[in-house]
């Protein structure tokens, strides 16, 4: 059994607001599905849940804005209790009618009342748990706890008949017991679903991440200029051979020495949380991307170390599209284990940035263009672009950060093996 | 196809990477790139879709020279002749 | 505590638990002294310090002028002077005329200075009705005192903390105050012959049971722990912990038995508005909500002046058979 909660979809995400269900009560669903789609701040997120089993019930109305950790759904998972779960939609009524007769006052439950989501029944959080557990319907018991409320023993008791009426007849599982809740699951106008919160909003929800991320952590700053012929030389050869809708942009190997400057730096992938350094192991490089209708958003490519460049460009642009389309999963909008920050399209030289709670540090991309370089005692002229670090000096120290500088300009001297 | 089916086409791709934007407004000698803010990523999906709707493969080589209006009127005009 | 064989038990009152535990602190330590109204010639007016005067000689158990405000104060003095001084307040309904020392300057000291000096000052006081001493002698304010962020609030409930808490609360470096309910000083009970210092940090689960956790500390454990031994011939095993130290509150003990349990009682001889036991019944609610199968109960004083007349103060006080009969009602099961 498992709740299915609203996401913390950012370092500063209070509350959410259910705008879609995407499934209904009895729908199957499995680990990674889309289930719902919530109004952050930022922008309308598509939520992932996080296990396999049955939805039993819709807690949150589309429209109703809860705090993040509020229960939203009880999916009753496949993991426990398989065969009385299954039992569940007729479990009660069989349990009177054929079951060995259990006690006395289990006789004549009432009929099930019509379905209204403003009844609730008096349950004990205990025997809540327990139902949904079991995929007991707490409208088919009899009360017998304190204050007329149903208490976890009358739940057991139900648990038990079900057990006894067996599991010769199991219903289809994916009989919606609630057909009838369906319509209030209705999804709004699609404008509405899709598409990015107002730009005042997004504002204020970047204003509160960065001056977090400014009152709390103590940034210390690193830059050096790479030397870009080698990489950019290798991106023409691969673009020349390549047709255009499969052409890499240069940012591609940029994010693709960056995961694996990552792996030998790892400090510098993961988060600050709860006073302590959390290294992570997945590289999920945040993208900072900006919105045509101004704001900023930076989805993860996930585990970008996995990936070859051409999955990783292919990665990047359906991060983008979707990005803009106001389509994110809830996981690329809190995986993130780095941001990478390019601004070099402006033709900005180097990127300070301020790092994304609760990351630990920040990569800037500045413009590649030509230089004058003096290299073994000549002088020549390259496209040379300044990388930046920001990093939480909370979880490293400077070194840490000059070493990911020294791989990542080493890596881009070595394109061929990105 | 003339001048003006191009600029036709032009406007049309700029207006759906850009919606907000007004591509007709633009004068022959802007820089396209800065006017209407398109970044790189939005620069390869528009060589792309100039690709798929005018049948011209561009080599990245020459994206330098294609920064205004008036330029790539001239660069495509004369490729599809 | 190592479990101890009967030949190495022996019976005692609280009260000379109490007295054993004054008696070996003064011996160990010269810096301790015990300062109060008639702890020396007249050994103590719940007769906790009786003799001692004898041994230790009119320096060290001194007695104090009629001023709570006045003895409490010369006490933080004297722990700010580097010594150890145990201050019994005869009850404490009295304590209240030394709350301004207690509150404003012991609890306050250490941040007040900047740091710099703390108050390793021990207060006794006797608590609690029962003993017809009417509305000015018998009230549980102990919870009052755990609201004070500074202090420490001890409650000795069985022999073994009567004889182990003092020591340990003379180690700590600020306030601890140990509340001895005046209803146990007769009680006999059984005390291990090397009983020493107890810890004054923790929570005690003094009978496990299945069915309701009883959370109570003081004179009233002994009569929760009477109600569980009746509740157990019934079938309702009712587990009890004795909560020790009212602050800092071990909540995790209680928590893990409530949700073992599901279902709490809380027995605080305080009155029930703003007391130790909606505190409690507050933090099962914050930390164990969802395994609770009955509401939270509480048991506490009816909120009046404590009765003089026997019949209404027993009537005042939560007692035996109202824990029996409110379990029955919170346990009540099918059949």
């Amino acid at each position: 059994m498992g709740e299915f909660r609203m996401p913390s979809l950012g370092a500063d995400m209070e509350s959410g607001t259910l705008l879609e269900w995407r499934v209904k009560p009895g729908d199957r669903v499995k680990r990674r599905d889309i289930i719902a789609v919530v109004d952050t701040d930022k922008a309308a997120i598509e939520v992932e849940v996080y296990e396999d089993g049955v939805v039993e019930e819709l807690l949150v109305k589309p429209g109703e804005k809860v705090p993040v950790g509020t229960v939203m759904a009880i999916i009753r998972s496949d993991a426990d209790q398989p065969r009385e779960a299954e039992t569940k939609a007729v479990g009660a009524e069989q349990a009177t009618t054929e079951a060995a007769p259990p006690r006395a006052q289990k006789k004549e439950p009432p009929a099930p009342p019509p379905e209204s989501p403003a009844e609730r029944v008096k349950a004990s959080p205990y025997a809540r748990r327990l139902a949904a557990e079991h995929g007991i319907d707490l409208k088919t018991l009899v009360p017998s706890g304190p204050h007329e409320s149903i208490c976890a023993a009358d739940v057991k008791q139900a648990v038990e008949a079900a057990k006894a009426a067996g599991p010769e007849e199991p219903p289809p599982v994916a009989a919606p017991p609630r057909a009838e809740e369906a319509p209030a699951a209705a999804a709004p106008a699609p404008e509405e679903v899709s598409g990015w919160k107002d730009p005042e909003a997004m504002r204020r929800a970047i204003a509160k991440a960065m001056a977090r991320s400014k009152r709390e952590i103590p940034h210390y700053y690193l830059q050096t200029r790479v030397d870009m012929r080698r990489t950019l030389g290798w991106l023409e050869s691969e673009n020349r051979r390549r047709s255009i809708k499969d052409r890499l942009l240069p940012v591609v190997p940029l994010l693709k020495a960056v995961a694996m400057s990552l792996q030998e730096v790892p400090e510098l992938n993961g988060y600050w949380i709860d006073d302590r350094h959390q290294p992570q192991e997945a590289i999920n490089i945040g993208i900072a991307i900006s919105l045509r209708q101004g704001g900023l958003i930076a989805p993860a490519i996930l585990d970008a170390d996995l990936l070859g460049v051409d999955e990783l460009m292919a990665a990047l642009r359906d991060l983008i599209t979707r990005t803009r389309d106001g389509r994110l999963k809830s996981a690329e909008m809190t995986a993130a284990t780095i941001t990478v920050t390019n601004l070099g399209d402006l033709g900005v030289e180097s990127v300070f940035g301020v790092i994304y709670p609760p990351q630990v540090a920040l990569v800037g991309i500045g413009k590649t263009m030509e230089q004058p370089w003096a290299e073994n005692g000549l002088l020549g002229v390259r496209p040379v672009m300044t990388a930046s670090l920001s990093g939480d000096h909370r979880a490293t120290d400077g070194l840490q950060g000059a070493r990911f500088l020294d791989t990542l300009n080493r890596r881009l001297q070595e394109p061929s093996k990105l | 196809m003339n001048e003006e089916k191009i600029e036709q086409t032009i406007f049309n791709i700029l207006k759906r990477i850009a919606p907000e934007s007004e591509p007709s407004r633009l004068s022959a000698d802007d820089n396209i790139r800065r006017a209407l803010d398109i970044d790189s990523f939005d620069a390869l999906n528009f060589f792309i879709q100039l690709h798929e709707e005018l049948g011209v493969e561009i080599p990245e080589s020459d994206y330098g020279r294609l920064n205004t209006l008036a330029e790539m009127r001239r660069y495509l005009a004369d490729r599809l002749d | 505590m190592s479990p101890s064989s009967p030949e190495t038990m022996r019976r005692l009152t609280y009260r000379d638990a109490v007295r054993e535990a004054l008696a070996e602190a003064m011996r160990k330590d010269e810096r301790v002294f015990l300062m109060g109204e008639d702890v020396g010639r007249y050994g103590g007016c719940f007769a906790a310090s009786k003799r001692l005067l004898e041994e230790f000689g009119p320096e060290r158990i001194r007695d104090t002028p009629l001023s709570e405000s006045g003895f409490v104060g010369a006490g933080i003095g004297a722990a700010l002077g580097g010594m150890r001084p145990i201050v019994e307040i005869m009850t404490v309904n009295f304590s209240l005329l030394a709350a301004d020392q207690i509150m404003n300057t012991a609890a306050t000291y250490l941040h007040m200075s900047g740091g710099q000096f703390n108050v390793p000052l021990v207060i006794r006081m006797a608590t609690g009705g029962g003993r017809q001493l009417a509305a000015q002698h018998s009230h549980c304010l102990d919870g009052w005192y755990a609201h004070i962020p500074g202090i420490r609030v001890v409650s000795p409930a069985t022999h073994e903390d009567a004889r182990g808490m003092l020591w340990t609360a003379l180690q700590d470096p600020d306030p601890v105050l140990i509340f001895e309910h005046s209803g146990l000083y007769n009680l006999e009970g059984e005390l291990a012959a090397d009983a020493g210092p107890v810890d004054i940090d923790r929570a005690k689960l003094c009978r496990p049971g299945r069915d309701i956790s009883i959370i109570s500390y003081s004179a009233s454990l002994i009569k929760a722990l009477e109600a569980a031994e009746i509740l157990s011939a019934e079938g309702i095993e009712a587990e009890v912990i004795d909560l020790r130290s009212l602050r800092p509150l071990d909540e995790a003990t209680f928590l893990s038995s409530v949700s073992r349990t599901h279902r709490a009682l809380i027995v605080d001889e305080g009155w029930r508005s703003g007391s130790i036991s909606a505190e409690i019944s507050a933090r099962i609610m914050e930390g164990v909500f969802f395994d609770l199968d009955a509401p939270v109960e509480r048991l506490c004083s009816a909120e009046v002046p404590m009765p003089y007349a026997k019949h209404m103060e027993a009537a005042a006080l939560p007692q035996v058979d109202n824990i029996v009969e409110l379990i029955r009602i919170m346990v009540k099961t099918h059949g």
